[in-house]
């Protein structure tokens, strides 16, 4: 397991840089419910770092720690060596972390391009006035930012749709327009919530493809939970395992694979 | 052409110019409900509080003159002066993004994601407060507000269309006013469609009318947003406060037309752009038509209650409205 902090390069050539996003001792109550227990770990630039664990085990709870949808009781995160102070999560987003979400969250009545546009609102600095005049700067900082979006569309295959209304899209597509909108951010850090839930074997290779391909061509740093332990072993670098709201495995995954107390908990045993 | 036949046009012509004027008021609330589920019940007291502030202001009226008066034994009244119609109306535009910033501020961000029976109940507050704030700042007397716009019947429109007729047709009347407050509404609406299609602020306020998770997600600030449709709103209430206002007054009855946006909106649907502007032209035609073909038989005054009875049917029948989204129930 790689915890020196120096940056390494991967086998496959990839660069892992610095500690990026660090979270430090969180706890997370819902009345008295602990949802998750003191649990650290970082994400360093440029990996593909994975949270499994099974249902209930507290992987949604930490990816909306992160992202600012929910507050830890106890705990701090450091984003880009920085103690981050509680934040609203259009605040995250506009830090540069961007996410998805796991029962998809689109703007169904809105097209393909106006969703993928959305995404770019954190890059966009022409206030109302000029938006109202339109011609000049707001004019062109439109031009600008659709040039980017219509990279990502063509980066994702999804160029045929790019004028329909999001709700008549299947699901498969919809994940990918939330991936879509999400890239179109260029975030420093990318959330993804159970990214192949509900998809086929076909979808979830287009999709470990496209996940793939957004680290290795814009070197961006993805954070994903998965329960699909095959998509996980292939895809990231590093892999938390959570349980009940504990961590109990933290490392590469073939060391994962290998701890007793993740197989326990994937396989079942007694909890005594 | 027969009279008989061009009356009923004149009739229909009539009835469309006041549909625009309703629908102006139910795409007030259109806007906040679409953005944050409020059913803004203080819609018409906006109009009222708008056109009240417009009065005033031109007038050159001191605000909480009663109150000042009687708490330092002053008489002040006015400040003796008037200023011009366009600068006040900037003037209340102000005004109203203020007012917006407020409601916002001190009543609905602290009731985020409440029922919507009690963001509901929240409104009703609101209209009993602004109206007495109203009162209190500008006075209870019946006000006059002329900002120059035209009024009466069009000779031109009457010149031009005399000889469409026999003998006894002398030409559509219609009123001047009414010509204006369309057109003038019109460019609003378009201004507004322009506005939420194009650009990044109406771009952003789509997406929370959408979603308000995801809206977070990309950086959209709510407050932001809902301060910015709150203010829209108060923009529309404005111009329908100047447009029915210069018809008819100001007066504290003003704040009624919320209640004629109420069948628009059974029939528009409550999200739907089109939709208020649609209902609010069916509205118009059908119940100056209803009153000139059924009236005289039922002795008149069907205007009060055709809306009404055209918004029953359409509950029971499409209760989601013309353009509402539709209401699927997945089991």
């Amino acid at each position: 397991m790689k915890d020196s902090g120096a940056p390494y390069v991967t086998a496959d050539g990839r660069q892992i840089g610095k500690v990026l996003m660090d979270m430090r001792g969180i706890t997370l109550r819902f009345g008295g419910v602990e949802a998750i227990k003191d649990i650290s770990f970082d994400i360093r630039e440029g990996e593909i770092r994975a949270m499994i664990g099974p249902n209930g085990a507290g992987k949604s709870s930490m990816l909306n720690v992160i992202s600012g949808f929910y507050h830890p009781q106890e705990g701090e995160v450091w984003f880009r060596g920085e103690k981050r102070p509680p934040m609203k999560p259009f605040q995250v987003a506009r830090l540069g972390i961007a996410r998805t979400f796991q029962n998809i969250a689109l703007f169904d009545g809105m097209s393909v391009l106006d969703n993928i546009m959305t995404g770019r609102l954190t890059h966009m600095k022409t206030g109302l006035l000029a938006q109202m005049v339109w011609k000049g700067p707001a004019e062109r900082e439109e031009v600008e930012n659709r040039a980017v979006v219509e990279r990502i569309i063509d980066f994702l295959e999804i160029q045929a749709i790019r004028k329909t209304p999001v709700g008549r899209l299947p699901y498969g597509l919809k994940k990918r327009v939330e991936l879509a909108r999400a890239l179109a951010a260029e975030p420093k850090l990318l959330l993804l919530d159970e990214p192949m839930a509900g998809m086929n074997v076909e979808e979830k290779e287009d999709m470990s493809r496209f996940i793939l391909d957004v680290n290795d061509e814009f070197g961006t740093t993805i954070a994903l939970i998965e329960h699909d332990m095959g998509v996980v072993m292939d895809l990231s670098d590093r892999v938390v395992v959570m349980d009940y709201g504990r961590k109990i495995g933290d490392g590469t995954p073939h060391e994962v694979r290998n701890n007793q107390e993740v197989i326990d908990a994937y396989l079942g045993v007694a909890h005594d | 052409m027969s009279a008989e036949f061009l009356y009923g046009v004149e009739v229909i012509i009539n009835g469309l110019m006041a549909g625009v004027l309703y629908a102006l008021v139910a795409l007030g609330f259109v806007l906040i409900f679409k953005a944050s589920g409020i059913f803004n019940y203080a819609q018409g007291v906006m109009a009222l509080f708008a056109a009240l502030t417009l009065v005033g202001i031109m007038e050159g009226q001191v605000p909480f003159s009663h109150i000042i008066n009687a708490t330092f034994g002053t008489d002040v009244h006015n400040f003796g002066w008037t200023v011009p119609a366009l600068l006040a109306i900037a003037l209340t535009l102000v005004v109203m993004i203020i007012f917006a910033w407020m409601v916002h501020t001190f009543v609905f961000k602290h009731l985020v994601g409440q029922e919507p029976i009690i963001l509901f109940m929240a409104t009703i507050g609101l209209a009993y407060f602004l109206e007495g704030i109203g009162d209190l700042m500008w006075g209870s007397d019946i006000k006059t507000l002329d900002i120059g716009i035209p009024q009466g019947g069009s000779m031109w429109v009457e010149n031009l269309s005399k000889h469409l007729g026999g003998e006894d047709f002398y030409g559509f009347f219609i009123d001047k006013l009414d010509i204006v407050a369309t057109i003038v509404a019109i460019v609003l609406v378009a201004g507004l469609i322009v506005f939420a299609q194009y650009t990044k602020q109406g771009r952003a306020m789509r997406a929370v009318a959408d979603d308000h998770q995801a809206a977070l997600s990309v950086g959209i600030s709510l407050n932001f947003i809902w301060v910015l449709v709150w203010s829209l709103a108060g923009m529309v209430a404005l111009v329908a406060g100047v447009m029915w206002g210069a018809k008819s007054g100001v007066q504290f009855s003003l704040s009624l037309i919320a209640l004629k946006a109420l069948p628009v909106l059974m029939l528009g649907g409550f999200t739907s752009i089109p939709g208020a502007i649609v209902g609010g032209l069916i509205i118009g035609v059908g119940e100056k038509l209803f009153e000139y073909m059924i009236g005289p038989m039922v002795g008149g005054a069907t205007e009060n209650w055709f809306a009404y009875v055209l918004a029953l049917l359409f509950l029971v029948f499409r209760p989601q409205g013309l353009f509402g989204e539709r209401i699927i129930e997945r089991v």
